[in-house]
């Protein structure tokens, strides 16, 4: 029987096949060609598109050139959410690779945040990674890192380094064994028809019966809609790092082996495909 | 840990007993008295009855208490018959001990006690100092006394040989009546106290146990050893006043309060004198109040006073045993004791519950807070009113049954009492034997027993309970002697026994009755019963019934399961617990419940491994990497892999010399090498006069990374094939060991990912062990003993395995077992990784804590002169007054540290009696002058004398090993298995620390612990075992000669007799190896030696030829592959002692090889082969054997 450790690095290798296409309004010298990359799940558009800016720049003049950002049939992408996220939301149940517009123009500056430079996307890293460890340490454990600790944290994402992450990361993801799991396992749960961005609350692994509380638990909570009843026509996936985990999965299992590298764990709640 | 008892004795008497991993208190069943007080060590339980005789339960072990007897039947030469039984009128007895002073004809050895039995009858010794002698046993001398020799000369007059006869300690686990001694003592016993055995490790298992009579004198038993559990007499210590209770430590102290509630102390305990010398007083602790209660260990002396308070003495240990000043504590107690490592327990006066006293560590010792032990009794989980009309139909049967036609069934009687009084059941026994006691504890004070106690009247039946039959027999003696009237088969006591233990069983599970809270023998068997359900509950119970013929009807009714027991005395003296304990007795079932959850989930390899929701997961992540990634595998990555690189500043024994620590900067740059794997180069920059130069290694070259902890610097060793030549590897140092270890760790991932090397050590894997105790792993490839060109030796890969051991051992089948420097056995648990190994590079669900002890020495030297002896002051030429072993370093008491920061202190200093070569009463040796061979005893000629001190030292890591309890060993051996063999159990033999030859039951692929020892007789302790493939199995005694256990085979595990083989001339050997068909054997001057002439049909070989001088340890592979750690192999640059060599051109027609091979090391002190068992590629006959893939990899190698 594989290791819970093989979860581990199946979820950090986790990759989506995408074709960047260049938005056809664009001014261009000559025609751009499409371009074809495998995007990490677990990692931010800003952080691994440099090649995808690279290979448009070179068709377009300096001047046409407005800050990068990225589209799928219609959807501007948070570049803040994990690709993985972004693509279970939007993708799920698409044929791949995923096509994504780019575009140049035009910054929707309503549905995106500004990303200048990477040293914001870190920012916005670490201080998930830190909303985490308050729930799940009372911030006691981020706050004994050192600063290079947390930079190697941020390398290990930023050149897909398994070992040099999880080499710190799994300070993050320790308890107490007579706590039976974390303060409060962080999560958002991410749903396509809503304004609201996601649902974040206080939710504790063990119930106070002393009894391991299970994604569906959580669910039942937070989101009742996305369970089905009996007798009913499954309405909604939930979705994690593309698979539908079975509903009595331990909640803080789930919490320490399927979150993202920013130590939460995001759930993808997206209508069952009609077909 | 190894689990362990506590003991307890409740307010009726009946005797507890709560197992360190246990959740309940277990009734000690076969009890069939009620005891008053209990005292324990680790190896036995003493009690008094309440018959008031001393009663001894000796814990059963694989290792059975065995004594042997012998005598010597002495002989003379005359000229007409030859040798024959008359001697001359001066001469010794014909029958006599060694010295021929004792008569001892065979008649006069009895048993001690009806406990022992003979093993069999006498034999004569044939074995004289390890040779054999003539069929007969006879040694000839000239005259006595004198030297024998096995050889019968011309002036041979006089012969003797040496008769043996083996008796056995037969009533283990049950309580034993310790006959009473001829000269009755004066009164009965109130109160007893074991310990002391710290104090001597000689005799083995020696205890001191004193006792306190009735009128308040204090007694000591005699003789208390492994081989004598029971003791020999009772010496009376005259106290200075009336003592009421008494208490003994682990160590040397022994205090005990008067009845005026002042507190005396011993003085002068030590190892020559165990019962001390005088008494010295102590004020209690308030001047108004007295004590009543004292508990000791040792460092800690812990008193009760009249009003319940506690109070704990500072400042105590062995040079202070009085102590300085009283401190109150917290919490109202009756009693006290202190347990193994100081810890405590007491029962509080409030709601008689047993407390723990939570947090005492040596630097803490008198802890923090009480904590109560809130668990059931067993029996007591659930009340079924099931067992409750099983009770009411036994009575009815009873209630017909009557039969003693003295017996008297009143209830009512004993309402007169005060219900202070239960407490002690005699009190209600006015038997001939009995007496009324005077509780001198509080129990006039305990506050809630009700009076409600089924009482027995009859005198003759009193007196049938406590006569001198063992209680086994009484109940037996009764039963018998009532009439079978029941339709049932009454069972006879064998059976009941039988019944009984089942009916445990029934209870834990089913849960039972509330327990009775009062019963004599009989009854108690019958309420055992009682507890369980179905016929045949009825039919053990009906009988036993009938043959007590008292019972109370209403019982049932007065304790209900809410009811919690109320203790009466607790003695943790065998309990083995620190604050560091992992215990489960104050945890609620809840709780558990909740613990299990937890770890299931934490836990990888447990039921919850095969839960559907993760079975989910794994199937849908594998899935996804399908759909979403195999089509698209031509696409680009997103992030290009790059150059990883860690830096850091280190230090580093440079290269030239002279030698020295040299500030360098170390950095590791990692990148993906060939076929995914990743690589490093390892660089070392430093100046060399001003200019920047660096040294490099690649990762992987690396065959080793050696953690070289010491007490000053944190360094490890780096070797390649090349350093490994040299005998000079690159050494460098971290500033603290946790940057050591941060390095170890990456470093040594690096290297494995670079040979691909993952997971658990494979079964063929070969394990080493350096002097340190540091394991490491290879995995063989099958060109290790490839003929005629073998990989070389230093190009082996090892990596470490954490935990630490001093010996390991190892079969093809992957069974390994270990043991520790303090002799604890241990077994693989299949992971790999633990110690500083942490995440990634370290299994998660079988890694568990590992400890071990092991002694640091020094020695004291002085040198005589004239005026004033033996003094502290030596020649100015002389060594270091307090020196090592050596004499070349100065070591002092205080400026010793533990061998590095993982071992802390766990004793104090103490003078090493153990020495080779004996010592005096204080451990002195003396020589003629330093350095020298040194003697036990003091000549003319001796100017110079020494002593050895010891210091205990415990080290705690993790690692995957578990601990196999509880015999300490000294060596072990597992049967080497063939690749294919499929064997359903493995042989393992093993000597314990003692040198008891064992051989290991149940040991399998799924429980490579096995699951009990059997204990295979010698005539001396041995101190190696090997078994060979064909479960040939040898052994060396402790007197050097070697031994072939016959007839050993899968129906007969044990085999059925030694063959004696003498060692080879003039050498004592001290280690076997045996693998296919091989026999080697080290001795103690290093020498190794083949045994040749060994064949199937003469299995124990002819003679001995020398292989090799400087060998310190063999170990023969199932292929007959002969490894060795060799001393002083000399390499380019330095000499290392403690190498691992490969002997090169083993065949099955060459079993003896033709030259060494020199692999890693020095300070390597253990290697065992034993489970490579992978058959070398035929490089000869290439067209019919297809070579291994590692082998094709393999370069072909230039012929030299």
């Amino acid at each position: 029987m594989a290791d819970d450790k093989d979860v581990l690095r199946d979820v950090w290798f986790g990759r989506i096949p995408t074709c960047f296409t260049l938005n056809p309004d664009e001014v261009t010298e000559r025609e751009a060609e499409a371009y074809y990359l495998l995007l990490p799940r677990v990692s931010y558009l800003p952080v691994v598109t440099d090649k995808v800016k690279k290979h448009f720049l070179k068709v377009m003049r300096p001047e046409d050139v407005e800050e990068m950002w990225f589209e799928y049939e219609g959807t501007p992408l948070k570049w803040h959410y994990p690709i993985g996220v972004l693509f279970d939301l939007h993708a799920s149940n698409t044929v791949l690779p995923w096509n994504i517009t780019v575009h140049f123009k035009n910054f929707p500056d309503q549905d995106l945040l500004h990303c200048p430079s990477n040293s914001i996307v870190e920012a916005h890293f670490m201080s998930s990674i830190k909303e985490a460890d308050s729930l799940k340490h009372k911030s006691q454990v981020v706050n004994d890192m050192q600063k290079k600790d947390h930079k190697q944290l941020w390398m290990g994402l930023q050149n897909d380094k398994f070992d040099q992450f999880w080499a710190m990361n799994r300070k993050l993801m320790e308890y107490p064994t007579e706590d039976g799991g974390f303060r409060y396992i962080p999560f958002r749960i991410y749903q396509t028809l809503s304004d609201r961005p996601f649902i974040q609350k206080l939710f504790r692994p063990v119930s106070p019966d002393c009894n391991a509380h299970t994604l569906g638990d959580l669910l039942k909570e937070m989101y009742p809609d996305a369970l089905t009843n009996d007798g009913e026509q499954k309405r909604y996936q939930v979705l994690i790092h593309g698979i539908e985990p079975l509903l009595e999965t331990p909640l803080q299992w789930l919490s320490e082996h399927l979150s993202h590298p920013d130590n939460f764990l995001h759930i993808c709640v997206v209508p069952v495909p009609t077909d | 840990m190894p689990v362990s008892l506590l003991w307890a004795v409740d307010v009726y008497g009946r005797v507890y007993s709560l197992s360190t991993v246990g959740q309940q208190w277990e009734h000690c069943r076969n009890t069939h008295l009620e005891f008053k007080r209990v005292t324990a060590a680790q190896q036995c339980c003493w009690g008094i009855g309440c018959d008031n005789s001393i009663y001894l339960n000796v814990h059963a072990s694989d290792l059975p208490v065995r004594y042997q007897e012998d005598t010597y039947e002495n002989q003379r030469w005359n000229p007409v018959g030859g040798f024959s039984e008359r001697l001359l009128p001066s001469d010794r007895w014909q029958w006599s001990d060694i010295t021929g002073l004792q008569h001892q004809p065979m008649a006069s050895f009895q048993l001690p006690s009806s406990s022992w039995e003979w093993e069999g009858d006498w034999f004569v010794d044939e074995n004289l100092d390890g040779e054999p002698t003539e069929k007969e046993g006879w040694t000839y001398a000239m005259d006595f006394p004198a030297t024998y020799t096995k050889d019968k000369k011309w002036n041979s007059c006089v012969r003797r040989r040496r008769w043996l006869r083996y008796r056995r300690y037969k009533d283990m686990d049950t309580w034993a009546k310790i006959p009473s001694q001829q000269t009755a003592l004066p009164d009965p016993f109130s109160d007893i106290s074991c310990g002391g055995w710290e104090i001597s490790e000689e005799p083995r298992g020696r205890l001191s146990l004193w006792a306190v009579s009735l009128q308040g004198k204090v007694w000591f038993r005699e003789g208390i050893s492994h081989h004598n559990p029971e003791g020999s007499s009772w010496v009376e210590v005259p106290p200075p006043g009336e003592v009421v209770q008494i208490s003994c430590g682990p160590g040397d102290l022994v205090w005990a309060v008067l009845w005026e509630g002042h507190l005396i102390v011993r003085e002068g305990i030590s190892r020559d004198c165990p019962r001390g010398t005088s008494w010295a007083e102590v004020e209690s602790p308030s001047p108004q109040v007295g004590a009543i209660h004292v508990a000791v260990g040792v460092n800690v002396v812990w008193a009760v006073t009249k009003d319940n308070k506690v109070w704990f003495r500072r400042g105590v240990n062995s040079h202070n045993p009085c102590g300085s000043g009283w401190i109150n504590m917290v919490g109202e107690m009756i009693m006290i004791n202190v347990g193994l490592n100081d810890q405590v327990w007491a029962i509080s006066c409030e709601d008689r519950l047993v407390y723990f006293r939570q947090g005492v560590t040596s630097s803490e010792l008198s802890g923090k807070t009480w904590k109560a032990i809130s668990i059931p009794r067993d029996g007591e989980r659930s009340h079924s009113s099931a067992s409750a009309n099983s009770q009411h139909s036994a009575g009815c049967f009873f209630s017909s049954e009557v039969r003693a036609p003295s017996v008297v069934s009143d209830a009512e009687l004993d309402l007169e009492h005060p219900p202070g009084d239960v407490a002690i059941s005699n009190v209600t026994f006015p038997g001939p034997d009995s007496f009324v006691d005077a509780p001198t504890n509080s129990s006039s004070s305990q506050p809630c027993v009700k009076p409600n106690i089924p009482k027995v009247t009859s005198d003759s039946f009193i007196s049938e309970l406590v006569s001198d039959r063992k209680p086994a027999k009484t109940s037996g003696g009764v039963e018998s002697a009532s009439p079978a009237v029941l339709e049932e088969v009454v069972p006879d006591e064998g059976e009941a026994d039988v019944l009984s233990s089942n009916s445990d069983v029934t209870i834990t599970g089913s849960g039972g009755p509330p327990d009775p809270q009062w019963s004599n023998v009989d009854l108690e068997e019958a309420q055992i019963q009682n507890g369980q359900t179905g016929a045949v509950a009825d039919s053990v119970d009906s009988c036993s019934l009938s043959s007590v013929a008292t019972y109370s009807l209403a019982m049932e009714d007065q304790y209900g399961v809410d009811e919690h027991p109320l203790w009466a005395w607790v003695s943790g003296g065998g309990c083995s617990v620190d604050s560091h304990s992992q215990l489960n007795w104050f945890s609620c079932s809840l709780n558990t419940s909740m613990l299990q959850s937890v770890q299931s989930m934490s836990l990888s390899m447990t039921p919850a491994q095969t839960a559907a929701w993760r079975k989910q997961i794994f199937e849908q992540l594998s899935e996804r990497s399908k759909r979403e990634m195999d089509n698209f595998r031509h696409y680009e990555q997103a992030i290009e892999q790059s150059v990883w690189v860690k830096k850091g500043a280190m230090q580093w024994w440079r290269d030239w010399k002279p030698h020295k620590w040299m500030d360098v900067h170390f950095a590791l740059e990692q990148f993906s090498g060939a076929e995914g794997h990743k690589d490093g180069i390892l660089f070392i920059y430093y100046n060399y006069y001003e200019e920047k130069k660096y040294l490099h290694a690649f990762i992987n070259e690396v065959t080793i990374l050696v953690p070289v902890l010491n007490d000053s610097k944190h360094t490890f060793a780096i070797y390649t094939p090349e350093r490994t030549k040299q005998r000079w590897p690159i050494r460098v140092a971290a500033g603290t060991e946790l940057e050591m270890y941060d390095w170890l760790a990456l470093l040594s991932v690096s290297c494995c990912d670079s040979r691909g090397i993952y997971g658990s050590p494979s079964k063929q894997a070969i394990w080493s062990i350096t002097c340190k105790g540091d394991i490491f792993v290879s995995e063989p490839s099958s060109a290790l003993e490839a003929m005629p060109y073998p990989t070389p030796c230093d190009q082996m890969f090892w990596r470490q395995v954490g935990g630490h051991l001093r010996l390991v051992e190892c079969n093809s089948l992957g069974i390994v077992w270990g043991i520790g420097f303090d002799h604890t056995a241990w077994v693989h648990t299949g992971g790999y990784g633990g110690g500083f190994f942490q995440g990634l590079a370290s299994s998660t669900d079988n890694i568990y804590t590992q400890t071990d002890v092991k002694s640091v020495y020094i020695y004291e030297n002085q040198r005589w002169n004239p005026v004033t002896g033996y003094t502290n002051r030596g020649l100015p030429t002389d060594r270091y007054m307090w020196s090592d072993a050596s004499g070349l370093r100065e070591c002092t008491k205080t400026g010793t540290k533990p061998p590095s920061p993982q071992w802390t202190w766990v004793s104090d200093w103490a003078v090493d009696y153990s020495v080779s070569g004996g010592t005096d009463r204080e451990g002195w040796q003396y020589a003629a002058d330093f350095p020298a061979s040194y003697h036990g005893f003091k000549t003319i000629k001796d100017f110079v004398r020494r002593r050895r001190w010891a210091r205990r030292c415990k080290l705690t890591t993790t690692g995957p090993w578990q601990e196999i309890p509880p015999i300490p060993l000294s060596d072990v051996t597992i049967l080497p298995c063939a690749a294919q063999s499929s064997v359903d159990t493995v042989p393992v033999w093993a000597i314990s620390n003692k040198g008891d030859v064992l051989c290991r039951l149940g040991v399998t692929l799924l429980t490579p612990a096995g699951t009990s020892w059997l204990h295979v007789g010698t005539d001396q302790p041995f101190k190696s075992i090997s078994v060979g493939a064909a479960s040939q199995v040898w052994g060396v005694a402790r007197d050097g000669s070697a031994f072939y256990r016959g007839s050993v085979s899968g129906l007969n595990p044990a085999g059925d007799c030694w063959y004696h083989i003498p060692s080879p001339a003039k050498q004592k050997l001290k280690q076997v190896s045996v693998g296919r068909t091989s026999v080697y054997t080290v001795d103690e001057n290093g020498n190794l030696w083949y045994r040749q002439g060994v064949t199937p049909s003469y299995p124990q070989g002819s003679s001995w030829e020398h292989i090799s001088n400087n060998v310190r340890k063999v170990s023969v592979g199932p292929l007959d592959q002969l490894w060795i750690i060799a001393d002083k192999v000399q390499g380019s640059h330095s000499l290392s002692c403690g190498t691992v060599c490969h002997r090169l051109g083993v065949q099955p027609m060459e079993p003896k090889g033709q030259s060494w091979d020199y692999g890693i090391g020095g300070g390597w002190d253990h290697i065992t082969v034993r489970g490579n068992s992978m058959e070398p590629p035929r490089i000869c006959l290439p067209s019919m054997t297809e070579p291994s893939p590692r082998a094709a990899h393999t370069p072909p190698p230039t012929a030299p």
